[in-house]
């Protein structure tokens, strides 16, 4: 089944967002399935906020920092990078398929990875299927 | 009840041609809080800007979404636009439909539109939930740091000295000067390097305005623009500065080896030794890495005492000083000092190294007879190791022939993609000063291709290929060690289109310019980021050159990407003219993009405070209750402690939660 899978990215202004821009700029091609929310860091992505995107029944969600070592605000994303795997533990504990979320490093020099990640992940969640609790909604 | 205005940009065709634009606007018409939505063809031309302003002062809108390219460029230009019109220049979100839209879905213009859709409901979603903000004002240090002492760094210095700014120049060598000091002569004009560098070393050195530390390293960075708190740590020389006199006499008495690094490794300097001969502060250090100390002088012991005579015995060094600046029995701290200023704005010129040519296994590099470029530089200099005499390492005997390898490391997929530059042009100056010097030496250059970009450039190759300097196409694809230290060169040359093989008495190898390994710690500390070919990342690749994503850092040189001198030169300019600004205006305005605790909402648990990486948290006692607050001032909005704030009670202005998840449901909806 092939149906257009609708993720929400909350990407950080330096790295990811920034390396989306770039995508742009080199005129890399990826499906329009991808819609992103900037952040000042990924730090301020709260798990509510991935969890609230699925309960409303986003297919995927991505969740876009800087590489380790390399954050903006020195450490942001390894907060991150602990929030959102409890946050995976918990999806996989209630029944959920923590694979609908992803968290991916993507600096601002790595447009053609944005790219290649988005396509990606929408190539999986067309695989996986709608997310079962849209209909619910 | 907010109203919201939606203004679509075409951006000529970079939109439209891919996104059906009046859909979009026709769609934003109908979202809730939207009173109006416009299009235009270039939103951000005077025409289009004067369109919202209009709307503004009618009194139509109280909140304004541009959908149009990445806020990231253009956001500045519109809420001034705002402020202009009499708006808060915070009741402003940008839908970015162009970098994230029609540039990466062309081939889905359904799509890509439906898509656009979305962003727009999303960033409504956030406009109607925006609140007008408070910019705030901060007094600033009239005072730079620039990091860095080679040309660049120079450079930067004198411009921001000039222009009456008290300057720290922080260099970790014992000397200023950088790779500049370490060159024969300069292309296009075969200027020696020394005459033209050693005059701006002084010049540095002795200019009122600059404070001149070598031998320091920048140990930490905090703060922001207009005040930032740098610590300075002065590494341990082992000898008094303050009365060494540059003499060298402790350097011809040290026994101590080492390799001496400004010659590339091409000679032996001693653990007591000047940097070089016009070393700017000429002053002596004692490398304690190959100290051996003689007579069992270990620093901060006493001297024994000489049984027989009752003198007491002291290190050659020490005795050899005649300005008395070298005590062993001093209690050093190998870590030597500490020192903390306080500047408004920092120039990052740290420069580059170039790779070792051990990591080139098919080019014989166990062969004394494979150098370096910048080896062949010291070879050639009449300051080196051979007093400007071409000679072979091996044997010290004059070769009769040399063979110079372009793109050593880079344009290589295995090492570095990207163009070093300056390499083919300083082979091409190699060659000819030799050619110049030894008209029978038999010169071989290999090349990719020739890159003579650059005022007087291609005229300088030009007249190179006029000299009896034999040029090939093609790549070297290795070497063989022939007895006699010689080197079988096995190549090929398209132009001719056949292998060919000859043997040559000195390779050098042009390899690729890259940043050094203890960059990365610095970069760290001031919270640079790296581009893709691993160098320092400015702001913007093309209208943000010097500037870096921190606010008041500034890049200038190789540390931002390979250059030469020239380039170096008129970059450090830029960039000290762009670091000048925030303390010629006295103050900098400080975003109010930043986390605030509501006391009301706080129980006190303290679970930010270790999180924030700025120290900015602190908790204070209000009514006989524990409460975090946030200084203001060290916030930079992060929105860490916001997101871990179990009470909910810390807001990231900017950023709040019902503005996040009003774009959520946009989004989902």
């Amino acid at each position: 089944m092939s149906y257009t899978p609708n993720i929400i990215g909350f990407a950080c202004q330096w790295c990811t967002y920034a390396g989306a821009d770039l995508a742009g700029n080199l005129r890399a091609k990826y499906p329009p399935s991808i819609k992103l929310i900037k952040v000042p860091c990924s730090g301020r992505v709260e798990p509510e906020y991935v969890m609230e995107a699925f309960a409303q029944g986003a297919d995927g969600v991505l969740v876009g920092g800087c590489h380790i070592g390399d954050c903006h605000y020195k450490n942001g994303n390894h907060k991150t990078s602990r929030r959102m795997m409890i946050l995976s533990k918990l999806l996989e504990d209630s029944g959920f398929d923590a694979k609908r979320l992803r968290l991916e490093w993507i600096s601002g020099a790595e447009g053609y990875r944005f790219a290649e990640v988005a396509e990606e992940f929408t190539k999986e969640l067309q695989e996986m299927g709608p997310n079962p609790i849209k209909g619910g909604k | 009840m907010a109203k919201v205005g939606v203004y679509v940009c075409h951006c000529g065709s970079n939109i439209a041609s891919v996104i059906d634009v009046s859909a979009v606007r026709d769609f934003a018409a109908e979202l809730p809080g939207v009173v109006l939505a416009r299009k235009d063809l270039f939103m951000c031309a005077d025409s289009g800007q004067e369109l919202i302003m209009q709307d503004v002062r009618d009194g139509l809108v109280d909140r304004v979404v541009v959908a149009a390219c990445t806020p990231r460029t253009h956001e500045p230009i519109f809420r001034a636009a705002l402020e202009r019109a009499g708006l808060n220049k915070y009741l402003f979100e940008m839908a970015n439909i162009r970098d994230q839209g029609s540039w990466v879905h062309g081939q889905d213009h359904a799509g890509a539109t439906e898509k656009a859709k979305k962003i727009v409901a999303s960033a409504v979603g956030k406009a109607c939930n925006l609140e007008p903000l408070e910019d705030k004002f901060v007094e600033v240090t009239d005072a730079a740091l620039v990091i860095g002492g080679g040309i660049g760094g120079i450079t930067a210095a004198l411009e921001l000295a000039n222009m009456g700014h008290k300057t720290y120049l922080v260099e970790k060598q014992p000397s200023i000067g950088g790779v500049m000091a370490q060159l024969d002569k300069t292309f296009p004009t075969n200027d020696c390097s020394a005459c033209i560098l050693t005059p701006k070393m002084v010049e540095v050195y002795n200019h009122p305005n600059i404070e001149t530390y070598t031998y320091a390293e920048v140990d930490d960075v905090e703060g922001y623009i207009g005040n930032f708190k740098v610590k300075i740590r002065h590494k341990q020389t082992y000898v008094d500065w303050k009365k060494c006199t540059g003499c060298g006499d402790c350097a011809s008495k040290c026994i101590g080896k080492a390799a001496d690094e400004f010659n590339g490794g091409l000679s032996e300097r001693r653990a007591a030794y000047i940097m070089f001969p016009q070393a700017v502060p000429k002053k002596a250090v004692i490398d304690m890495d190959h100290c051996i100390n003689c007579g069992g002088r270990d620093i901060g012991t006493l001297p024994k005492v000489n049984q027989k005579t009752g003198k007491l015995i002291l290190a050659p060094c020490e005795k050899a000083c005649p300005a008395h600046a070298i005590d062993r029995s001093i209690a050093y701290d190998p870590n030597g000092d500490i020192q903390e200023v306080e500047v408004g704005s920092i120039v990052v010129a740290t420069g580059y190294q170039v790779m070792d040519k051990g990591w080139f296994k098919e080019m014989a590099p166990e062969s004394p007879n494979v150098i370096t470029a910048l080896q062949l530089e010291r070879i050639i200099s009449a300051t080196g190791p051979s007093e400007g005499k071409l000679v072979r390492p091996s044997d010290k005997e004059k070769p009769h022939t040399i063979t110079f390898v372009s793109c050593m490391g880079s344009r290589d997929e295995h090492f570095h993609t990207y163009c070093s530059r300056f390499c083919c042009m300083y082979m091409i100056k190699q060659a000819r000063l030799l050619k110049e010097k030894y008209p029978d030496l038999v010169i071989n250059m290999h090349f990719i291709d020739v890159r003579s970009a650059g005022k007087d450039y291609d005229e300088y190759y030009t007249g190179a290929r006029k000299m009896g300097i034999n040029f090939f196409k093609g790549k070297v694809g290795g070497l063989e060690m022939l007895p006699d230290d010689k080197l079988r060169v096995l190549a090929y040359d398209m132009e001719g289109g056949e292998n060919i093989e000859y043997v040559s008495d000195l390779v050098v190898l042009a390899t690729a310019v890259e940043l050094p390994a203890d960059a990365t710690t610095l970069a760290q500390k001031l919270g640079i980021q790296f581009c893709g070919a691993n160098f320092f990342r400015e702001l913007h690749p093309k209208l943000g050159p010097v500037e870096t994503a921190t606010e008041g850092l500034f890049l200038a040189g190789c540390c931002q990407g390979p250059k030469d001198i020239p380039d170096t030169v008129s970059q450090a300019k830029g960039a000290a003219a762009a670091a000048a600004v925030p303390l010629a205006q006295g103050k900098v305005r400080i975003e109010p993009i930043i986390s605030e605790v509501i006391t009301e909402l706080c129980s006190g648990c303290g679970i930010c405070v270790p999180l924030c990486p700025y120290q900015a948290i602190s908790m204070r006692t209000v009514e006989d209750r524990p409460r975090a607050q946030i200084e203001m001032s060290a916030c930079k909005g992060c929105g860490v402690c916001t997101s871990a704030c179990p009470s909910g009670a810390i807001v990231l202005h900017g950023y709040k939660e019902e503005q996040i998840f009003a774009q959520i449901e946009a989004l989902t909806a």
